[in-house]
């Protein structure tokens, strides 16, 4: 075999490797959800969503977890939303080019490399212990708020980046100020991207366990928070509590809720690509 | 887009409407229930129990909320001297620094005994070579001089194998730790540190049963939850081996390892009626719920005259 | 009147976004404090240089050597698998699949860093421990070998799309000259698109170790709770990060030397990651306009 073919061949043994690799992490996933699905499909129904925890695995159910995750996702919402946006307004509307800006960008991206955890551990010291607030939803809240302010930040200026200034130009003309610019036009302009990246981070902020751990998140709560002030537990760690009972019942109810938390992971996924490929088309 | 929030904001409110109806229903029985909150921390032995009782409790009491911590016996005792729990579940009497600190902060208090535990001693379905230990050996093998010394098999007895010993255990904060290393090492609180050492007994468990040579111990009730998991090894007591069981540890046979488990009560605590009905409820049931969970539980005359020394405490501190 | 408003307003957008540097404030300060508390008590020579971390012990060690090769190790591992696979994939989607092909398979590759990490963990410990222990006899239920190869898969899409972003970015250009002298697909890809992305691709690779280095519950479930000075892969271990979960599952008196580890342990998880990150932002910052 002459040099020319010995390179077709390597040529082509690489196309066949790419593709291997390419379908292999999809593969296992695949796997993954199929044994998480024969694990634990058959648990699913309703008296295991209403039950709470219990010692004996098949009366065990997620109801204070769902609650609880369904508290942070709120509150999380509440908090991160208006702050992650404003910020991300400023910096790419008002943001002069100076070394300020330059810093604030530094920061942020910054702030997304950092590890979850060590959100939980400033949570613990500042909401926790400085500001009382007690291992509550609420100081989970504001935890999970600090760890997915950079995506939504990120987010926004994205889809405002993206608003062409022809726009801006126009609504200036009519005499329009700065702020009423951005309120009727760029903001709905981006508003689908926006809201893209939101979901995506509280999608994120769902699936979180180790901050909520450190901030005091309990196992064994009996009941669903009735306020901001209560303790919790939330769907990552009743999996993460239950994987750490070796009995096979529990096993299984580890399993059932994972299917639960990725059906609710992916649908939020599924609604945010849904949105960024409309918002997309609007500019096409 | 706006469908859909409205879907959403109607599912959360659909579901809290369902909580809402579960407890109106049970209300509509004629008897008045209880409310309040109770706080439960501490030991992880002492935590099946606790978790059996609140269970049960939430049939008769469904209003009142019961949580239950297991940051270990010393943890629990640390939270309850600073007043943060209402009951702290213990696998060995408080200490005198735990008493002091709880002096410091002028927390009085009543200790119940709820039942009895035989620390268990286990390794993996694969070890065919132990077949009994004796303390002299299970002191060799934990006592700190062994930290990055005693690491194999064959040098606590030559026939067993060249491997390395993988050891679990609790950590520092349970009081099942300090119980151990009392009776084997002779200091409580004295071990070496190259352990895995988790609080939360279920780990545990996985570490053994997924190891070969592995070797660990504790509370009774989880070897009862896994024995098809574990290995029991019995304890040589200076004249027998004997394993943990009912009998052996009700009659004291199996020595050093056995003990009593506790639960302590704060005196402000009892001012409240939902505790004091809790606390009865738990000297009603500890009996039966211990033996469902696999502990030892009291003679009866024990239970009596624990609910003797509660009645007593409660009307103390009205 | 109305440039108060416009003035008020701006003021307040300002003020969220100056809440991310409150927020990078809090953490190191956090940090910094409980750590420098934690330091007045133990040396940093010992901190550096003891092989044993037994600090809730009765014969306390505060070397931090066992939780970070823990750390290392099982980076490392992860690494070794995302690395080779990220990369063919990116090299592969780039310069060999059909349009169509790379935009239904980017997304799809992006779930797999959207699965929350406990569920990975629960991988990790029920399906793939048990699967390495029929290959390899001897293999502890807790490693940092099936821990590793599990943190590998998730991170797969880090170093597979920021590369192909990378390699996208690189002009036609270069790639039709280098066919027009013959070459074949890989050779121009190894030879010519790889070298001219290589700063991109350098950046996706730091990010994608300060990923692994930072992961809490897939080491946490799967690669055990014991901190040892190590490279054997198929014994229990504790990562960094696992440490701070199993102190802050127990508890830990406010105030405490114990209290005070986690945040000892905290701040040189922070001091990597943060060097990581910067050096990847330099570097990308650096090289950004090259080809324009």
């Amino acid at each position: 075999m002459n040099s020319i073919q010995k390179n077709r061949l390597k040529d082509q043994l690489f196309k066949v490797w790419g593709i291997v690799c390419t379908l292999i992490g999809l593969i296992l996933l695949v796997i993954f959800i199929g044994d998480i699905l024969v694990d634990g499909l058959q648990r699913i129904d309703w008296s295991f969503i209403t039950s709470l925890p219990s010692r004996k695995a098949e009366k065990s159910g997620i109801y204070t977890a769902l609650m609880g995750s369904i508290w942070i996702l709120l509150l999380t919402t509440i908090i991160a939303f208006p702050v992650g946006v404003a910020a991300g307004v400023y910096l790419e509307e008002y943001g002069k080019n100076n070394r300020f800006s330059a810093l604030l960008e530094i920061n942020i991206s910054n702030l997304a490399g950092v590890p979850s955890i060590i959100y939980g551990l400033l949570g613990l010291e500042v909401f926790v212990r400085i500001m009382n607030l007690g291992a509550s939803v609420l100081a989970g809240s504001l935890t999970l708020s600090l760890l997915i302010l950079p995506i939504i930040i990120v987010a926004t200026r994205e889809s405002i980046k993206a608003v062409p200034n022809s726009i801006r130009d126009a609504s200036y003309a009519l005499g329009a100020s700065k702020w009423q610019t951005i309120w009727n036009q760029v903001l709905p302009a981006s508003g689908g991207g926006i809201l893209t990246g939101v979901i995506l981070a509280l999608s994120r902020a769902v699936g979180e366990t180790a901050p909520l751990i450190v901030v005091g998140a309990l196992a064994y709560v009996p009941f669903a928070p009735s306020n901001p002030l209560d303790e919790f537990s939330v769907l990552p760690i009743q999996i993460f509590n239950w994987i750490s009972r070796p009995q096979a019942g529990f096993i299984e109810n580890a399993a059932a809720a994972i299917i639960i938390l990725l059906f609710i992971t992916f649908i939020m996924n599924g609604i945010a690509v849904y949105f960024r490929n409309k918002w997309q088309k609007k500019w096409k | 887009m706006k469908k859909i929030v409205l879907i959403i904001s109607l599912a959360i409110v659909a579901i809290s409407c369902g909580e809402k109806k579960a407890e109106k229903s049970i209300d509509n029985n004629d008897t008045t229930f209880l409310e309040g909150t109770i706080k439960v921390d501490g030991s992880s032995t002492v935590f099946p129990i606790t978790e059996a009782v609140a269970e049960e409790f939430r049939t008769v009491e469904p209003k009142v909320k019961v949580t239950i911590g297991v940051s270990g016996t010393g943890g629990g005792f640390k939270k309850f001297s600073r007043g943060e729990t209402n009951i702290s579940d213990a696998s060995r009497p408080i200490k005198d620094k735990e008493i002091a600190a709880c002096k410091e902060n002028n927390i009085n208090y009543i200790e119940l005994e709820v039942a009895y535990d035989g620390l268990a001693v286990l390794v993996n379905p694969e070890n065919d070579w132990v077949d009994n230990f004796t303390v002299e050996e299970l002191n060799k093998i934990w006592e700190p001089a062994a930290q990055g010394v005693i690491m194999k098999w064959n040098q606590i007895r030559p026939e067993w194998p060249n491997e390395e010993i993988h050891l679990f255990g609790p950590g520092v904060a349970s009081g099942t730790y300090d119980y151990f290393t009392e009776a084997i090492v002779g200091k409580s609180g004295s071990s070496r540190g190259d352990f895995t050492a988790s609080e939360d007994d279920h780990v545990l468990v996985q570490g053994i049963a997924g190891d070969k040579y592995s070797l660990g111990f504790f509370g009774l009730a989880y070897y009862a939850e896994n024995k098809d998991k574990l290995i029991l090894i019995g304890v040589n007591n200076g004249e027998e081996v004997v394993k943990p069981t009912l009998e052996t540890v009700s009659n004291g046979s199996y020595r050093p390892l056995s003990r009593p488990l506790f639960i302590y009560v704060n005196s402000t605590s009892v001012k409240s009626k939902e505790v004091v009905e809790f606390v009865n409820f738990y000297l009603d049931n500890a009996g039966e719920l211990s033996k469902d969970v696999g502990y030892i539980p009291l003679p009866a005359e024990n239970y009596a005259k624990q609910h003797e020394n509660f009645k007593a405490f409660v009307e103390s501190n009205k | 009147m109305r440039k108060i408003k416009e003035l008020v307003i701006e003021k307040s957008l300002l003020t969220s976004a100056l809440i991310t540097i409150a927020i990078t404030f809090g953490i190191i300060s956090v940090l910094a404090i409980e750590a420098f508390r934690f330091f007045s008590e133990v040396s940093i020579f010992d901190f550096f240089t003891d092989t044993q971390w037994t600090p809730l012990f009765t014969d306390k060690h505060y070397g931090i050597l066992p939780l970070l090769t823990g750390t290392l190790l099982t980076s490392f591992i992860a690494i070794s698998v995302a690395l080779p696979i990220g990369l063919s994939i990116s090299i592969y989607l780039s310069e060999y699949a059909p349009k169509s092909f790379r935009r239904t398979i980017k997304p799809l590759l992006e779930l797999l860093a959207a699965v929350p990490t406990v569920v990975y963990g629960f991988f990790a410990l029920i399906v793939v421990t048990p699967f390495l222990q029929e290959i390899i006899p001897n293999l502890s239920g807790f490693n940092s070998l099936s821990a590793g190869i599990v943190m590998g898969i998730m991170i797969i899409p880090y170093v597979s799309s920021l590369s192909e972003d990378a390699l996208h970015a690189v002009p036609g250009d270069l790639r039709e000259a280098s066919f027009g002298m013959g070459a074949t697909r890989l050779q121009t890809a190894f030879k010519v698109v790889v070298p001219a992305a290589s700063s991109g691709i350098i950046v996706s690779i730091i990010l994608a170790i300060s990923r692994a280095i930072g992961e809490t519950m897939i080491v946490a479930i799967a690669a055990g709770q014991q901190p040892r000075l190590t490279l054997d892969p198929t014994v229990p271990i504790e990562t960094i990060t696992a440490f701070i979960v199993q102190v802050s599952l127990g508890d830990v008196q406010h105030g405490s030397i114990e209290y005070r580890t986690i945040f000892a342990a905290g701040i040189t998880l922070f001091v990597f990651t943060f060097l990581l990150n910067t050096l990847s932002y330099r570097i990308r910052k650096k090289y950004q306009e090259k080809y324009e």
